[in-house]
C-alpha cells in the first residue's frame, strides 16, 4: 500500500513539473513583452543583470505609441471591424444553420453541398479573383471589403448546424404544434441553447478578424483605414529599433483579444466537443 | 394566381382530377422506369394543385415552408455566394488565362503550369511549404497530445493552465512574432547571449535564426508553440468522450500508466488524432504571415530559403500582376489541400464501415 501511495505521489510531482515547465515556455514571451514593453531600448537586452522591472519604468511608451503613428485610428477600425464582421457572422450563420438542421424544404442537400464544398477550400487559393471582383465593385481600399470577406463563412454555418442537431427535435416539434413560428423557435429556443457553440464561434471570428494581416494587407491601402496588425507591422518596419515601443504597441494589440477570450472561455472546451470539431 | 369563383374552381378540380385517376391507372402498368418516376412525381405535383385550389391559399404549404427555409439561409447564402462561391470559380479559370488585370485577358491554356516546371522560386516555396508541414505536423500533434492528456489530469489549477497554454493561439501574429524576433535576435538576445555566457558557444557560431538554414526550424518551432493550446482543445474534447470504465478495466488487469495509454487512450483517440493530423496539414499549406513576419527583411520580403507558396501567389498577383500565373500557383495550393481532403473523406468511410 505505502508504495503505491509513494508512487502516486511521485506521479503528482512529475505531473506539477512538467504543468510548470509548460507554463513558463507559453508564458515567457509574454511576461518578457511586458517587461520590455516599460524599459528603455538599451535596457531590453541588457542581460547582466536582467531585471523584469526597470528602475524607472517608462511609462511613457504607452503613451508615446499613441502619437508616433495614428495608432488611435487603426485601434478604431479595428474594433469597428471585428465587431460588425463578429455580429454578421453570428446571426447569418446560426440563422442559416437552424434551416439546415430543423427544416425541411427543397433543395436542402444541393444548397448544404455547396458549403461543403468550400469549407476545405483555402481562401488562398481564391484571395486573387476575390480581390479583382470586389475592386470591380468599388470595395478596394474599404473597410466594407474586410466585412464581406470575413463575415459569411461557411465554417460558421457548418459548426452550427453540428451544434443544432446534437438538440432534440421533439423541442421545436412541441414548439410548433403550440403554433410558435420558425423565427420564434429560433429565437426563443434555439439561440438560448447555443451558448457553447455561439461562444466557440465568436472566439473563432474574433481572433480570426483582429489577427488578421493577408486580408487588410490585401485590401487596405491609405493610413486611415489600416487595422491594428497593418499599423504595428509598418511600426515595426520604420521604427525597428526602437524595441520598447513596438512591445508597448504590441502589449496593447493583444488585450481585447485576451479580455474577450477569457469571458468566453468557459465554454470553449464544451463547444468544441459539441460542435463536432474534433472530428 | 387570380382568386376564382365557386364553379370555376369545380371545374378546374374535376379536370385535374381526372388526370390524376388516369395517372395512377397507367402508374401501376408503366414498366419503364424513368417513365414511372415522371409521372409519379407529376401525381405530386397535380395532389398539390389540387389541395392548393381547394384550400383557396394563394400559395402552397410546401412553398410556404420553403420560403420560410429560404429566408433563414438567404442572409449567409447571398453573401456566401457573392463573396466566395464566385471568386473560386473565377479562380479555377484564371489559372488558364494570361491576365494583368487592365489590359484584355487573353487565353494561355496550360502554359501557365508548364512555367511552373521551370521556376525555381516556385519549386524552392513548394519544397520549404512541404518541409514546415512535415516538421510542424507530428511536433505539435504530440506536443498537443501530451498537454492535453496531463492537463486532463485532476490537478490544482487546472483550468488556469489550460487558459495560460491557449494564449499563443489567441495572441496576434504581429506582436507575439515581434517578441520572438528579439529573443532569438542573433547578436543581442537573451537565448543567444545564454548560449554564449551559459554554454560557451563561440561569438561566431551564434545560430543566425531568421536566415539561411535555420529559418524553417524557427518557423516550425515558432508554430508549434503558437497552435499547440488549440489543437491540445481538440484531443481534450476527444479525452472527455472516452468512458472511464474503459481505464477501470484497464487497471483491474494491471495496467500501468504506459499500458493504459498504449491500450485505451491513444486507440480510442484514432479519430480525433486523424482529425488534428488533416487540420495541421492544412494549415500548413497555407503558412504565410508567420514566414513573413519571421524571415521577411523590412518590407517583408522573403528570399529562396524561406518563401512559401501563399507567399508567391501573393507576390505574383499584387505585386507582379500576372494574374493567371499566380492561379496557377493557387490551383497546385488547392490540390494539395484536396488530396489531403479526400485523405479524410476515405479514412473517415474506412473507420465507419469498421
Amino acid at each position: 500500500m505505502k508504495s503505491a501511495h509513494t508512487k502516486a505521489v511521485v506521479g503528482k510531482v512529475i505531473v506539477y513539473i512538467i504543468l510548470i515547465l509548460i507554463a513558463v515556455v507559453m508564458v515567457i514571451p509574454f511576461l518578457w513583452m511586458l517587461s520590455a514593453s516599460v524599459k528603455s531600448d538599451r535596457e531590453v537586452f541588457q542581460m547582466n543583470p536582467f531585471v523584469w522591472i526597470p528602475e524607472v519604468p517608462r511609462w511613457s511608451n504607452y503613451s508615446n505609441i499613441w502619437t508616433k503613428i495614428p495608432f488611435a485610428r487603426f485601434v478604431g477600425n479595428t474594433v469597428f471591424l471585428t465587431i460588425v464582421v463578429t455580429f454578421l457572422q453570428l446571426l447569418t450563420s446560426s440563422f442559416a444553420a437552424y434551416s439546415f438542421a430543423k427544416l425541411n424544404f427543397r433543395h436542402k442537400n444541393g444548397l448544404f453541398l455547396a458549403y461543403i464544398a468550400t469549407i476545405a477550400m483555402p481562401w488562398q487559393v481564391y484571395m486573387v479573383p476575390q480581390f479583382i471582383m470586389m475592386r470591380k465593385m468599388g470595395l478596394n481600399d474599404k473597410l466594407t471589403a474586410i466585412i464581406c470577406l470575413q463575415a459569411f463563412s461557411a465554417f460558421g454555418v457548418f459548426m452550427m448546424k453540428q451544434f443544432y442537431e446534437g438538440i432534440p427535435d421533439d423541442l421545436c416539434e412541441a414548439a410548433r404544434i403550440d403554433g410558435m413560428s420558425e423565427y420564434r423557435i429560433y429565437a426563443s429556443i434555439m439561440l438560448p441553447l447555443s451558448k457553447p457553440a455561439l461562444s466557440t464561434l465568436t472566439i473563432f471570428t474574433f481572433v480570426a478578424t483582429w489577427n488578421d494581416y493577408l486580408g487588410p494587407l490585401i485590401y487596405l491601402k491609405s493610413q486611415d483605414k489600416k487595422t491594428i496588425q497593418l499599423g504595428l507591422k509598418m511600426f515595426i518596419s520604420q521604427y525597428s529599433s526602437d524595441y520598447g515601443l513596438i512591445m508597448a504597441g504590441s502589449v496593447l494589440s493583444l488585450i481585447p483579444v485576451l479580455i474577450v477570450f477569457l469571458i468566453l472561455q468557459k465554454y470553449f472546451v464544451e463547444g468544441v466537443a459539441a460542435t463536432g470539431l474534433k472530428g | 394566381m387570380p382568386r376564382m369563383d365557386a364553379a370555376q374552381k369545380a371545374v378546374k378540380v374535376d379536370g385535374l382530377q381526372s388526370e390524376l385517376t388516369q395517372l395512377i391507372v397507367a402508374v401501376r402498368t408503366e414498366a419503364d422506369k424513368k417513365k414511372k418516376r415522371k409521372m409519379l412525381a407529376r401525381i405530386g405535383t397535380l395532389n398539390r394543385q389540387i389541395d392548393k385550389i381547394r384550400a383557396n391559399r394563394i400559395i402552397s404549404r410546401e412553398t410556404k415552408r420553403d420560403l420560410i427555409a429560404y429566408s433563414f439561409i438567404a442572409p449567409n447564402f447571398i453573401g456566401f455566394c457573392v463573396f466566395t462561391l464566385i471568386p473560386i470559380v473565377f479562380a479555377f479559370a484564371l489559372a488558364f488565362l494570361k491576365w494583368d488585370g487592365s489590359n484584355p485577358i487573353k487565353w494561355a491554356g496550360i502554359t501557365n503550369f508548364t512555367r511552373l516546371a521551370g521556376d525555381t522560386f516556385f519549386k524552392a516555396a513548394l519544397k520549404n511549404t512541404i518541409i514546415y508541414c512535415l516538421g510542424t505536423v507530428p511536433l505539435t500533434m504530440i506536443a498537443s497530445l501530451a498537454l492535453a492528456i496531463v492537463l486532463n489530469q485532476k490537478v490544482k489549477g487546472r483550468g488556469i493552465f489550460r487558459t495560460l497554454a491557449f494564449f499563443p493561439y489567441v495572441a496576434s501574429l504581429v506582436a507575439i512574432t515581434a517578441v520572438w524576433k528579439m529573443l532569438f535576435h542573433p547578436s543581442k538576445g537573451p537565448i543567444n547571449s545564454i548560449l554564449l555566457n551559459n554554454f560557451g558557444v563561440s561569438q561566431d557560431k551564434l545560430p543566425q535564426w531568421f536566415t539561411g538554414g535555420l529559418v524553417l526550424l524557427s518557423m516550425i518551432l515558432f508554430s508549434v508553440w503558437k497552435y499547440m493550446g488549440y489543437y491540445m482543445v481538440i484531443y481534450l474534447a476527444g479525452l472527455q468522450g472516452i468512458s472511464a470504465e474503459l481505464y477501470e478495466a484497464a487497471s483491474l488487469d494491471g495496467a500501468g500508466t504506459w499500458a493504459k495509454f498504449r491500450y485505451v487512450t491513444w486507440p480510442q483517440l484514432s479519430s480525433t488524432t486523424f482529425f488534428v493530423v488533416v487540420m495541421l496539414t492544412i494549415n500548413c499549406f497555407k503558412v504565410y504571415d508567420i514566414a513573413v513576419m519571421l524571415a521577411g527583411g523590412g518590407s517583408g520580403e522573403l528570399t529562396l530559403s524561406s518563401t512559401v507558396l501563399v507567399y508567391y501567389i501573393y507576390q505574383k498577383a499584387f505585386i507582379d500582376w500576372d494574374l493567371g500565373y499566380s492561379s496557377a500557383i493557387a490551383m497546385v495550393l488547392f490540390i494539395m489541400v484536396l488530396a489531403v481532403t479526400i485523405i479524410q473523406f476515405w479514412g473517415q468511410s474506412k473507420k465507419e464501415k469498421a
